[in-house]
């Protein structure tokens, strides 16, 4: 049975296709933070990087709350789902804090949107889901630790 | 594995020995095999077996009510009412083949069939419906067949698993075919069914928790999150075999079928739940 | 099996409209490598993906490959019976799928 990756050349072919993906954008679609971006954020292997990259700072928040599971069944298909209590709203930014691509998401609410959004996503190292929301011009933070294990059964 | 002699275990112990004496009847076995676990599990209700490993785990259980609420198993559901809706070449459809109301098809199977003394399955009869229409069978384990299946599956949901108990000579031949195959140890890591999905179930092997075999067939076809599709009970089935580094069975084949037909008495009374979706 | 298929709901609950999708894609994270040739498979992943009730926006998507295969998405909005609901995405390949219900 097979077991082993070959990591090193699966990361090269990874970042090359996070690149492909992060350069097309519709004009329709801008998000904030997309003028200060100075390298991809879907490069980023480490949320500070994806930070850097999207230009952010912020600030932990309790008024957010990030649900997804202590043990998740299917590192492949974690289901998350963020909301928050912050005025305005208006932007949701999903991290994987141990995914090779660390930023998984952005959602922009629209004026009628509730404040929050559920998802289903690939966590692949235990770590955290983190959300950072944009409301009036500042970033809040809140996130929630997920692990994942192997499993036994396979098949 | 300690195996502490309570009433259900002997129970279940006695139905086991009838191999070499007196024969318990597949209605006695039912009996101490739903009464094993429902004096295991004594907080989960009876209904709720067909849910398998979520009907005792209730953290999995949470993520599986969240998948739950968009099951993925429902894009293969809309292929398989396209396929069920179109015809053949030849101007026949798989209506002709399936008597009855569509919403009673799932429950007929599986079922001793005494011309061709053998054991018919949906996914067999979809197959043979084909054939018998000058149409390609479909590969047996995913994709399409699984699709269709799915759409059976659905339509028959809430439906009782009311399966004939086997009592002529040739149904008990198969039945007994399928109760030694589960009791039965195989492969390098020298495991039988009953090892994982009895005696251990609920326990965990590394980060997974082991099902009931108590409703196993009810959820079947089912998406797998791992599979990232649709896969019948018999892929699941041959999955399950390598695992335990067993040669595994081909789909459709007389050990499987008569696997499903044991399981599928074994769960009398449940009700039929499928599609399914697991991790 | 169809590919690309988008599956839609929308319903009345509590007052809002409720909308959730599930949208047919292998979201290939361009690292796996196909079992029998050896070749990775390049990445193929939904890139955008917009919800409109009546043609105003109401979620504005981009994802990556981080999102999980068959991905499914759900948002509430204030809302009302009648409301057309649609959701259009474009993966990075420049396929495209959409779907639309209205709100009963």
């Amino acid at each position: 049975m097979k077991r082993r990756t070959f990591l090193k050349g699966s990361l090269a072919a990874g970042v090359t296709g996070a690149a492909v993906g992060g350069g097309l954008l519709a004009p329709s679609m801008a998000f904030a933070g997309d003028a200060a971006a100075t390298t991809d954020p879907y490069a980023a292997t480490s949320v500070e990087d994806a930070l850097k990259a999207l230009g952010i700072t912020a600030e932990d928040s309790d008024k957010i709350t990030v649900t997804a599971p202590d043990l998740a069944e299917n590192a492949a298909v974690v289901p998350v789902e963020i909301t928050t209590t912050l005025d305005s709203a208006e932007e949701i930014i999903v991290m994987v804090s141990k995914n090779p691509t660390v930023l998984v998401a952005k959602f922009k609410l629209g004026e009628t949107a509730d404040h929050g959004v559920k998802c289903r996503f690939k966590v692949g190292k235990s770590g955290d889901v983190i959300a950072y929301v944009k409301a009036g011009d500042k970033y809040y933070t809140a996130k929630k630790a997920v692990k994942v294990t192997k499993g036994g059964c396979g098949g | 594995m300690k195996i502490t002699m309570t009433a259900s275990i002997a129970a279940l112990a006695i139905s086991l020995s009838s191999f070499t004496a007196v024969q318990a009847s597949p209605a006695e076995d039912v009996k101490a095999f739903q009464g094993y676990f429902k004096s295991k599990f004594k907080d989960t209700k009876f209904d709720d077996y067909v849910n398998g490993i979520y009907s005792i785990d209730p953290a999995s259980r949470k993520q599986w009510e969240e998948i739950e609420e968009f099951p993925p198993y429902e894009l293969a559901m809309d292929d398989g009412e396209a396929m069920w809706n179109k015809a053949f070449a030849n101007g026949k459809s798989y209506k002709d083949c399936f008597a009855g109301k569509l919403e009673d098809i799932r429950s007929t199977y599986p079922r001793y069939d005494e011309k061709a003394d053998t054991i018919r399955t949906i996914e067999g009869d979809i197959n043979k419906c084909r054939t018998d229409n000058g149409e390609k069978p479909l590969k047996w384990k995913k994709g399409k067949i699984a699709a269709l299946s799915a759409y059976i599956a659905y339509q028959g949901r809430g439906k009782e698993i009311a399966i004939k108990m086997p009592s002529t000579e040739k149904e008990l031949a198969w039945y007994n075919k399928g109760k030694t195959f589960f009791y039965a140890k195989r492969g390098q890591l020298n495991m039988a069914c009953a090892d994982c999905h009895v005696y251990n179930s609920g326990n965990s092997i590394r980060a997974d928790k082991l099902s009931p075999a108590l409703g196993h067939p009810s959820h079947f076809p089912v998406y797998r999150s791992k599979w990232g599709g649709m896969g019948t009970l018999h892929r699941r089935y041959a999955g399950c075999n390598k695992n335990i580094r067993a040669k595994p069975f081909k789909a459709q084949s007389d050990e499987y079928k008569a696997l499903e037909y044991f399981q599928v008495v074994m769960s009398s009374g449940l009700k039929w739940n499928g599609p399914g979706a697991r991790k | 099996m169809a590919k690309f298929k988008t599956r839609l709901k929308v319903k009345m609950k509590d007052g809002k409209v409720n909308v959730k999708a599930i949208m047919s894609h292998p979201m290939e994270t361009g690292r796996r490598k196909d079992k029998k040739t050896g070749e990775t498979i390049p990445a193929h992943f939904i890139k955008d993906v917009v919800v409109t009730a009546n043609d105003k926006p109401v979620l504005t998507a981009e994802w990556s490959i981080g999102v999980s295969k068959n991905p499914y998405l759900s948002v509430n909005y204030a809302g009302k019976s009648g409301d057309k609901v649609k959701i259009s995405w474009k993966d990075n390949k420049g396929n495209t799928g959409e779907a639309e219900k209205t709100v009963k």
